[in-house]
């Protein structure tokens, strides 16, 4: 393993420090803890907490800034955080008008961030949470967890922040954030595994002509492995699963999300987002807005993910609205 | 050297920490390769916080929980997290930990993973460790075998239990995602049940 740290241990609390080095004027570390929240406090506003295993950056304390989120916790890497530091960043974020949580779905997450809610509503504060789960990688049935968050969740962050910050209360914010959970799906590939630095080698084996279809952002496996097919065959394969979905149709206007892994150039990525461009206009689909970049990454994972979110006005208009974090700055 | 239940509670840890690399390494074939890693910071803690001079085998089980729950994260956080913390209610009040405590501690543990994590026997978790473990012990005390022949008889059954998950396919978890790609493999979440089980015995034989 070949990695710029210093000691593994301190992966994650180097890494904070680093971001609140970085941009003081969007974000402040609590005295402590792996929790970042708005340098200028969120009173007065609905506060949105979201959070997870580290290795994501800049999910999600990249996101944590006006027009976004008011707070974001840290586990270590891939793995959730605890329900302390979740409670932490609840009472630090809260602003008298009540939290939202914005927890992806996976067993880990949802078990730690709903015992803080618990501790929280406890102390008399308001808490509500919504559950992303828009891998369409996963079956959703009885028979599994039901479906990963993954990328689609920065349109969750996007969308409830703008809502909260003007001046949404929080059944309305949590709505907001409901209809952007139903209306998002996404899906992802790799072409190489990740390396978490605890355990020094990379998560699987992929020979150097194989890709892995449908695989999370924690360098799990994915649903099936392939033989490797060009960008456009790749763009295809993931599209279709997604519109199978039978949510996206001619005429809709949707936004899509073109989201790298963490060790994809951003030149393949736009390779990519040319043909899903192509594809999707094809089908008579009207792209509103199209975000290419490392969003919701997976350390250094090759690969990518596409996600698309259906538009109605009042979606499309939050998704426009400003927002000034230190991942994402919107005039 | 701590009290009697410190003792027990530092051969799980250690049992624990010695096994990181080997659990870890169960995860990576079907989970994110951190279970070790994770359970054994949480168990590193453990020997750091829990009060090595206090004979409150209650107390110090729920000490035990809540630092797993503040530092392992993940799901086994929260699932050994609550399964001590809850050991530690169906023991409260008692000085000294006896082989005969067991299948309360068990039972209470067993009840705290299936509340929190809203999972049932058969679904490639630790409860397929646990379970077998409880209900083999039980039997083996009504047909007259003695506390000791009946906690190997439960690891045993856990040892099984840890055999059966390779059979089956996971329904909850990070392991669910792969669907039948799961089967072939082992849970690593009975597995540590399992070592802490067999840690527990150790411990009892003396």
């Amino acid at each position: 393993m070949k990695k710029l740290i210093n000691e593994v241990d301190n992966v994650v609390n180097e890494m904070l420090d680093g971001i609140a080095a970085a941009y003081p004027q969007h974000v402040r570390r609590l005295d402590g803890l792996d929790v970042l929240v708005r340098a200028g406090g969120s009173a007065g506003k609905v506060a949105l907490i979201s959070g997870g295993g580290s290795g994501h950056e800049p999910s999600h304390g990249g996101f944590v800034g006006k027009g976004m989120l008011d707070g974001a916790v840290a586990g270590a890497v891939f793995t959730s955080p605890t329900p302390d530091q979740v409670y932490e960043a609840i009472k630090a974020a809260d602003g008298g008008k009540g939290v939202l949580l914005v927890i992806k779905n996976y067993t880990g997450d949802v078990m730690n961030f709903e015992m803080a809610a618990d501790m929280a509503a406890d102390e008399g504060i308001q808490v509500e949470k919504v559950v992303v789960a828009d891998d369409v990688a996963v079956e959703n049935s009885t028979w599994t967890t039901g479906r990963r968050g993954i990328a689609g969740t920065i349109f969750v962050h996007k969308i409830a922040g703008a809502c909260a910050e003007v001046g949404g209360d929080l059944e309305n914010v949590k709505r907001v954030a409901e209809k952007v959970i139903a209306n998002v799906r996404s899906m992802g590939m790799s072409l190489s595994a990740c390396t978490v630095p605890a355990a020094g080698k990379p998560s699987f084996e992929l020979a150097e002509d194989e890709i892995e279809i449908g695989l999370g952002i924690h360098g799990e496996p994915g649903v099936n492995r392939e033989k490797m097919g060009s960008a456009d065959d790749i763009c295809d394969k993931l599209l279709d699963k997604i519109l199978a979905e039978g949510i996206y149709k001619a005429g809709d206007r949707i936004a899509v999300l073109v989201n790298g892994m963490g060790g994809t150039p951003l030149m393949e990525l736009f390779i990519a987002n040319r043909h899903i461009h192509e594809a999707l206009t094809g089908k008579g689909l009207v792209i509103a807005k199209t975000i290419v970049g490392n969003y919701m990454t997976s350390l250094d994972m090759e690969g990518f993910s596409i996600s698309l979110l259906k538009l109605d006005e009042k979606l499309e208009k939050l998704l426009n609205a400003p927002a000034n974090t230190p991942a994402f700055v919107q005039a | 050297m701590g009290t009697r239940i410190y003792e027990c509670i530092s051969r799980i840890a250690e049992r624990i920490i010695d096994n990181k690399e080997y659990l870890t390494e169960l995860d990576r074939e079907i989970g994110d390769a951190d279970h070790g890693v994770n359970m054994a910071r949480g168990f590193q803690a453990v020997l750091e916080k829990v009060p090595q001079d206090s004979d409150d085998v209650g107390a110090v089980l729920k000490k035990t929980g809540m630092t797993l729950l503040s530092t392992v994260g993940g799901a086994s956080g929260p699932l050994y997290g609550t399964a001590f913390m809850e050991a530690g209610k169906a023991v409260a009040g008692k000085e000294r930990l006896e082989a005969a405590d067991v299948p309360a501690i068990l039972d209470a543990a067993i009840a705290g993973i299936q509340k929190r994590g809203k999972a049932a026997q058969g679904e490639k978790t630790m409860l397929d460790a646990l379970i077998p473990a409880l209900e083999t012990y039980r039997e083996k005390l009504e047909s007259g075998s003695d506390l000791s022949e009946a906690m190997d008889a439960a690891c045993a059954a856990a040892r099984d239990g840890v055999e059966f998950t390779k059979t089956i396919r996971a329904t909850k978890g990070r392991a669910s995602y792969l669907g039948d790609r799961s089967i072939g493999h082992q849970d690593p979440g009975a597995t540590s049940a399992t070592l802490i089980m067999e840690a527990v015995r150790d411990f009892l034989r003396g």
